[in-house]
């Protein structure tokens, strides 16, 4: 394959990582966002998504035969699931500590294991796949200049599968659905201004630590929603928290703590660059690259590309 | 009525007020005085709710708020405006004032009321709120506790670094507001608009109440203040 039709190879691929990546990173994002806590155990939640994807699917499918059910049904729950138990995390836990940001870092480290452990007890510590709901393969064109000037080709090798475009509206939808919750409706609104001061948002009667509930929820939803669309791409694997949350901190640090736009800003480089590079050298390169680009936003931009300095 | 009843609070370890009683009447200002670290700014968060009492009672006409969750105590009728203004820098003059009448669900009328109060706060409704002057500040800050429709209104030094022109307004709008049979307490560090505005003063020290003087008391002899304040 030529080197055009090979670029936009690398670059579809590394959009369907941009996509996930921006999911999960905005619920991290927004964590620590309104509630100042470094939730540790996001990435479980993403693992949770894509286990419970699994365990759902396939209850389904047995019930109900083979079809699109299965999935469907897993995209409803595992959110819903993975929000709820965020919410009694909160409650019983980060409530407890009084959303200290030190003590809220040692408390989800536990959560982090008890997660991963109660997958490898109940789970296993199989990789399982999840059958996509569709997957054609779509052949994509390219433009090819020859003497008689340009044409479309269908060059061999260059296509794309209708779930991974799937992957990529779905998550632009929910991210925008998610914009739209928090700049255009009340909800938001009470969300943002308990970000901005959370003793003064008390003082005008909003429920502070329900907020906080509601927001931790959210956080893992989004992340448990990642989990369940990258299923069928990769399969669900009690350990595959680990990456996803550190992939998700270079994005949120990158992008500038708390920043919606930013998130999605960094996790479209980091998701694009690794793809590119991943195709055209090697996906540890990819690795090396973000970590230098954390490194240099640290050094250079603290709050990083849309974050607020500190003052 | 707001009454006090001998509360305790403080940071952690560290005991701010020892015993604080006060009465805050309906159409009455009442002026807490005392000098830094004397407890002001303290009891006004011990009365919103936002600091825990180690004991004592703080009561709304007769039920006691003193134990209930922060958020629960603006909803009750109790608007505050703090000290520095807190308003929600990255809201809008409108985001902040639909904070305010969220709390109680106020009617879009209490809003109109309010924007007739303050005017050039109607012409800059989409204008982020850290954008504004800090006399604009101060009329948002204001407006915003008003769309509460409060019972009791607590102002932590609502005239803090303003030029004369916004100081006359402020003054003229806790006025209005006494004569209109909302329960005030002000803490004011300026002795003149003390002696203008105040039915009564309370004078703290180390947290707990030394001294009380009505108005015909201030006017008649202003030295006490200075006297117990040491300015």
């Amino acid at each position: 394959m030529e080197f055009g039709p090979h670029l936009m190879l690398a670059v579809l691929e590394g959009a369907v990582t941009a996509a996930v990546l921006a999911l999960m990173a905005s619920g991290l994002s927004l964590v620590f966002g309104v509630m100042r806590v470094v939730n540790v155990a996001h990435g479980q939640f993403f693992m949770l998504g894509a286990v419970l994807a699994w365990a759902v699917s396939s209850a389904v499918s047995s019930a109900l035969g083979g079809g699109a059910f299965g999935f469907v049904a897993a995209v409803l729950l595992a959110p819903v699931i993975a929000g709820a138990l965020a919410v009694a995390a909160d409650l019983t836990v980060l409530k407890r500590v009084g959303y200290d940001p030190e003590r809220t870092i040692v408390a989800t480290i536990g959560l982090l294991y008890i997660l991963q452990q109660a997958a490898l007890m109940t789970y296993g510590p199989e990789a399982r796949p999840v059958a996509p709901p569709f997957n054609d393969r779509l052949a994509l064109p390219w433009v090819a200049f020859g003497p008689e000037g340009p044409r479309l080709i269908w060059p061999w090798g260059l296509s794309i599968t209708s779930y991974k475009l799937f992957v990529m509206g779905a998550a632009a939808a929910v991210l925008a659905g998610l914009w739209a919750l928090m700049t255009r409706t009340g909800i938001g609104l009470v969300m943002r201004a308990t970000q901005l001061d959370r003793e003064t948002a008390q003082a005008f009667g909003i429920p502070v630590e329900r907020v906080y509930a509601g927001v931790f929820g959210l956080g893992a939803a989004l992340a448990a929603l990642a989990g369940v669309l990258i299923v069928p791409i990769q399969q669900a694997h009690y350990l595959m928290g680990g990456d996803a949350l550190l992939l998700s901190f270079i994005v949120v640090i990158i992008g500038g703590l708390g920043s919606l736009g930013g998130t999605v800003i960094a996790a479209l480089l980091i998701g694009l660059s690794d793809g590119i590079v991943s195709v055209f050298f090697s996906p540890t390169l990819a690795k090396i690259l973000a970590t230098l680009l954390v490194a240099l936003v640290l050094v250079f931009r603290p709050e990083g590309l849309r974050g607020k300095a500190a003052r | 009525m707001l009454e006090v009843r001998n509360i305790a609070a403080g940071y952690g370890p560290v005991r701010v007020l020892r015993g604080l009683s006060l009465t805050v009447r309906p159409g009455e200002i009442t002026c807490l005085l005392g000098r830094n670290g004397a407890g002001k700014t303290t009891a006004m968060k011990a009365i919103m709710g936002l600091l825990p009492l180690s004991g004592g009672q703080v009561l709304l006409d007769g039920e006691d708020i003193g134990r209930l969750p922060a958020h629960e105590v603006p909803r009750r009728g109790i608007g505050y405006i703090p000290q520095g203004r807190r308003l929600f820098a990255d809201l809008t003059v409108a985001q902040n004032l639909e904070i305010g009448m969220r709390c109680r669900k106020s009617p879009p009328e209490v809003r109109d009321r309010v924007l007739a109060m303050f005017p050039r706060l109607a012409d800059r409704m989409g204008q982020r709120a850290g954008t504004l002057s800090g006399g604009e500040q101060q009329m948002l800050a204001t407006a915003r506790a008003l769309c509460l429709a409060p019972r009791v209104l607590l102002l932590d030094e609502p005239t803090e670094g303003l030029q004369p022109s916004m100081i006359a307004l402020i003054r003229d709008t806790v006025l209005r507001l006494r004569d209109e049979g909302v329960a005030i307490l002000l803490v004011e560090q300026r002795l003149d608009a003390v002696l203008a505005t105040a039915d009564r003063a309370v004078i703290l020290e180390t947290g707990a109440v030394r001294a009380e003087a009505d108005a015909a008391r201030l006017r008649t002899d202003p030295d006490l203040l200075r006297r117990h304040l040491g300015v």
